[in-house]
């Protein structure tokens, strides 16, 4: 074959290709589902939830809900959310225990410490910023926010490099030993889309948390907002989260 | 002037590459690998067909309808049936796949009525040591509708850690009802009546003032005018436990 032969084939056979990828391209799209399934407008969300600290009664059912509705891991220091107890001594120091870690509730009650002046739970997870520091480490692009304003991973993008779960000023991500990639709280994505509530609202006992849609003009956490001193944890950090603490205690970190 | 024949024919070679990276980029390879949004989309689509776990209490109500209502007038009205019956999307779907558990241990109980000083003010929460031990919840409450077995004719039967407080402080020998007025309706329905407490120094001064008249007036008096101020006396004395903690 000379030169001009191979030229001639060359200026033939891309087009050709070309115009196969596109149709084989074509035929994907086809039997793959739409990017947003029907009957569902991400951009008319923007999702946040709400955590009254005065009911919050540390019954860990939150926890537990979560972890079946999205398989996270059963061993205690995998969590999407965990509950802390917060003590605060009479000498100002505070002391803070996950108490989620425990597999069950000790059978005797602990002696009181009289030291303590206050105490309360605090029930902690992702905070689903809307300026998300994770978002931005992320080298590969597998954590993202969505229209609606929660922060997803993408399991099949994600390297497990860690560098989000170091990134996170709030503690809220782990790394899932059964898929070596990032997770985290994810609001139950597949459960609100549907209409449904996360499962740690579901469950709570106590409406410690409320969960809503803050675009909403009717919605229960927008009337939450409005009725509760909120405040949200290390605002300082300017990543505007979107759980919002009503009556949170000055010394939650 | 005529460009040199090695000119053009260089000109076609580097068209021809130009052409064969632009078709490879526009048009062959596929726009995921440029950008991360085909993958995100395709994120959200799997992050929403994940599978739903917990039904809600909405599909609860369509067959258990009169377990909601009965539920619905009692304490235990914001509890969603999930909490206790554990993930029922299975069961919701096919009754007789999955009949949903019905705890009756009293640990089961006790994760969340236990006393827990962290727990908020007001939340019913027993001594497990001293109320009833070893006995199930259920023998005495009715879960769906958790109402006391009788009313309580005691101040003690709910506010037991008071009682047992007061019982060893030195203001034992008062009553309640010396510092507290109590509606009756407080005993059915304690939330919608509470109860009072002193809104003046008075109430304290009729035992601690310097010039109490009541006969049975405590040993531990005070110049109402100069000490403390304009603070109510609870304020800063625990009523419960005047000694202050030990």
């Amino acid at each position: 074959m000379n030169k001009r032969d191979f030229l001639k084939d060359a200026i033939l056979f891309f087009p050709a290709a070309a115009t196969l990828q596109a149709l084989a391209k074509d035929a994907q799209g086809a039997a793959e589902p739409a990017e947003t399934p029907a009957g569902y407008d991400a951009t008319k969300h923007w999702y946040g939830m709400g955590i009254d600290v005065d009911k919050c009664i540390g019954c860990n059912r939150c926890v537990e809900a979560c972890k079946v509705e999205n398989d996270v891991p059963e061993e205690p220091f995998f969590f999407r959310t965990w509950i802390e107890r917060y003590q605060i001594h009479a000498n100002g120091e505070t002391t803070v225990e996950c108490i989620s870690t425990r597999a069950a509730p000790p059978e005797q009650a602990e002696p009181e410490d009289p030291t303590v002046v206050r105490t309360f739970f605090v029930p902690k997870l992702c905070n689903q910023c809307a300026h998300p520091p994770c978002v931005q480490v992320c080298p590969v692009g597998a954590t993202f926010q969505t229209q609606d304003g929660v922060v997803l991973v993408d399991a099949e993008r994600c390297i497990g490099c860690r560098y989000c779960i170091q990134a996170c000023p709030y503690g809220a991500r782990y790394l899932n030993p059964k898929t070596r990639t990032a997770d985290k709280c994810t609001f139950c994505y597949h459960r609100i889309t549907e209409g449904l509530l996360p499962a740690c609202v579901e469950v709570c006992p106590t409406e410690a948390r409320i969960f809503g849609d803050l675009k909403g003009r009717a919605d229960r956490l927008v009337r939450f907002h409005r009725v509760n001193p909120i405040s949200v944890l290390k605002p300082d950090l300017n990543t505007e989260p979107k759980v919002l603490y009503a009556k949170l205690d000055g010394e939650v970190r | 002037m005529r460009l040199p024949e090695q000119v053009t024919r260089l000109g076609f070679v580097i068209a021809a590459i130009a052409a064969v990276v632009l078709l490879l980029r526009l048009v062959v390879l596929p726009s995921s690998m440029f950008s991360a949004k085909p993958h995100q989309e395709a994120a959200v689509v799997r992050e929403m067909a994940k599978p739903v776990r917990h039904a809600g209490v909405a599909v609860c109500r369509e067959c258990h309808e009169e377990e909601y209502q009965e539920k619905y007038g009692g304490a235990h009205r914001n509890i969603n049936c999930e909490n206790c019956h554990g993930p029922s999307a299975a069961h919701a779907a096919d009754e007789n796949a999955a009949k949903p558990p019905r705890p009756r241990e009293r640990e089961f109980c006790l994760r969340c009525h236990a006393y827990d000083a962290s727990r908020p003010n007001g939340f019913p929460q027993v001594d497990p040591q001293q109320h009833r031990p070893g006995k199930r919840c259920l023998s005495c409450h009715e879960a769906h509708d958790p109402v006391p077995p009788k009313t309580p004719e005691t101040c003690g039967g709910c506010h037991g850690r008071i009682e047992r407080t007061k019982a060893l402080s030195a203001h034992a020998l008062v009553e309640c009802s010396a510092c507290h007025a109590v509606d009756e309706r407080h005993m059915t329905e304690p939330r919608l009546a509470l109860p009072t407490k002193p809104t003046s120094r008075e109430v304290c001064g009729r035992c601690h003032a310097t010039d109490a008249t009541d006969p049975e007036a405590s040993k531990a008096r005070v110049d109402l005018a100069s000490h403390g101020r304009t603070y109510v006396c609870w304020e800063c004395h625990y009523a419960h436990l005047p000694e202050g903690r030990k």
